[in-house]
C-alpha cells in the first residue's frame, strides 16, 4: 500500500463508456460515419501505395475503387478521426502522467518477447479486419450501435475465438504461480 | 434530420473537422480508460480485470438506445448512413483471425493507436504488423482473398429484424445480457484479486 501514489489512477468504466457512446452518436448523426480504426489504417496503406505506384493502384482490384475519385485514398473522415485518437490520447496520457517511453508487458514475459508477439498479433490483425470489414470498433462497436448483424458476428467471432485461444495461450499473459 | 454529411447539409471540410474532433475525443476516452494498457486489454479474456468489458459494453448499449430514439423521433435516418453490409463467412473467418491476434498481440487496432502515441513500445510493434498484415492482403487479394471476402452475402442486415424481434425489445434484452455480463465479470475480477501481486494492482490500477 505504500506504493499507492504509483498506482495507475482511470476514468471510470461506464463514464468512459457512456461518453464513447455519445461519440458513436455524434459520428452517425454529423458523419454518417461510426467511429473505425482499420479502416483507418487501410486507406493509409492505400495511400502510400497510390503515391509509390500509382498505375498499380488502379490496376489493383482492391484499391481501384478508392482511387477512381481522382483525390487520395488518404483523405479520408477515418484518417482524420485517427489523427484526433493520437491528439486525444496524449492529452490524456499527459494529465494523467503516463506520457512515457514503456514496453506493456505481463513481468514473465521479457521486453523483447513481448514486441515479437506485439509483431505478430498485429500481421493477424492486418489480414483478419481487411477479411473481415473492420475491427473491434468500426466492425463490432459501431455495428452493435446501429444493430447491424455484421456487429454481432464479429463480435462473436473475435471473442468467441478470442477466449478459445486464451485458453490455449494462457501462459502469454497468466504467471504460473498465479494459477 | 441527421445524418448531415450524406444528405449534403454539411460541407465535406467541417466533416473531416468533425471526424477529427471526434477522434480527439475517442483516443482521450481509450487512454483514459485504460485501453492502452495491454494488460488491461487481455484482462478481457483471463477475467482479472474488467474494465475493458464494462466500458465497450456501456459505449455500444449507450449507442444503441440514443440513435434508436433519435431514429424513431426521425432526428436521423440511420440507413442514410454508412449502415454495414454483412459477408457472414469473410467476417466469422477474419473475426477468428481477429481473435488469435488479440491473445497474441494484446492490442486491437484503435487501442493500439491511442498506446503507440503515449509511447508504448509494444504497440509501435503491433501497428508494424498491422501495417505489414494489411498491405500482405492487398498484394494478394486477387490470387487469395477475392472469392472469400465476397462471400456469403447477406446484404445490410438489421439483426433484430433478421431474428424477428422488435428492435425495442432486442435492445432491451442486449442491455440486460450487458448489465448481467458486467456483474459476473466484476465477480471475476474480485475472484483474482487476492492472487495478484501489488505490482500487478498498480500496473493495472485496481
Amino acid at each position: 500500500m505504500e506504493n499507492k501514489q504509483q498506482r495507475n489512477k482511470y476514468m471510470n468504466p461506464y463514464l468512459g463508456g457512456f461518453l464513447m457512446g455519445l461519440l458513436i452518436i455524434a459520428a452517425y448523426y454529423f458523419s454518417g460515419e461510426g467511429l473505425g480504426s482499420s479502416g483507418g489504417y487501410r486507406d493509409v496503406a492505400m495511400g502510400v501505395i497510390n503515391t509509390v505506384a500509382p498505375e498499380y493502384a488502379r490496376s489493383n482490384e482492391y484499391i481501384a475503387p478508392h482511387v477512381a475519385e481522382g483525390h487520395s485514398p488518404t483523405h479520408t473522415w477515418l484518417v482524420y478521426e485517427l489523427l484526433g485518437v493520437i491528439f486525444g490520447a496524449i492529452i490524456s496520457a499527459a494529465l494523467f502522467g503516463r506520457l512515457k517511453w514503456t514496453t506493456g508487458r505481463p513481468p514473465h514475459i521479457t521486453k523483447r518477447r513481448r514486441l515479437w508477439l506485439a509483431l505478430i498479433g498485429g500481421i493477424l490483425w492486418g489480414i483478419g479486419t481487411q477479411l473481415g470489414r473492420g475491427c473491434t470498433s468500426g466492425l463490432v462497436l459501431s455495428g452493435m450501435a446501429v444493430n447491424s448483424m455484421s456487429g454481432y458476428i464479429g463480435l462473436a467471432a473475435i471473442f468467441g475465438f478470442g477466449y478459445l485461444f486464451a485458453f490455449i495461450f494462457r501462459k502469454l499473459w497468466i504467471n504460473n504461480k498465479n494459477r | 434530420m441527421g445524418p448531415l454529411y450524406p444528405q449534403e447539409l454539411l460541407n465535406p471540410e467541417y466533416n473531416l473537422l468533425i471526424g477529427f474532433l471526434i477522434g480527439i475525443g475517442f483516443g482521450f476516452i481509450l487512454e483514459a480508460t485504460g485501453f492502452t494498457n495491454t494488460r488491461k486489454l487481455a484482462g478481457v479474456f483471463y477475467g482479472y480485470d474488467a474494465t475493458v468489458i464494462k466500458t465497450f459494453f456501456t459505449a455500444a448499449v449507450t449507442a444503441m438506445i440514443g440513435l434508436f430514439l433519435m431514429h424513431h423521433w426521425g432526428m436521423i435516418d440511420i440507413y442514410k448512413t454508412f449502415y454495414p453490409s454483412t459477408f457472414w463467412i469473410p467476417t466469422l473467418i477474419g473475426g477468428a483471425i481477429m481473435g488469435l491476434g488479440f491473445v497474441i498481440g494484446g492490442f486491437c487496432p484503435g487501442t493500439s493507436l491511442s498506446a503507440a502515441s503515449t509511447g508504448k513500445r509494444d504497440a509501435w510493434s503491433f501497428i508494424a504488423g498491422v501495417m505489414i498484415g494489411i498491405f500482405g492482403f492487398i498484394f494478394t487479394y486477387e490470387s487469395l482473398w477475392k472469392p472469400l471476402r465476397q462471400s456469403g452475402k447477406l446484404g445490410k442486415v438489421n439483426f433484430p429484424q433478421w431474428l424477428g424481434v422488435r428492435e425495442g425489445l432486442f435492445i432491451f434484452i442486449v442491455a440486460v445480457l450487458a448489465v448481467i455480463s458486467f456483474v459476473l465479470y466484476q465477480k471475476w475480477q474480485d475472484h483474482w484479486r487476492k492472487k495478484l501481486t501489488d505490482e500487478d494492482l498498480n500496473d493495472l490500477g485496481l
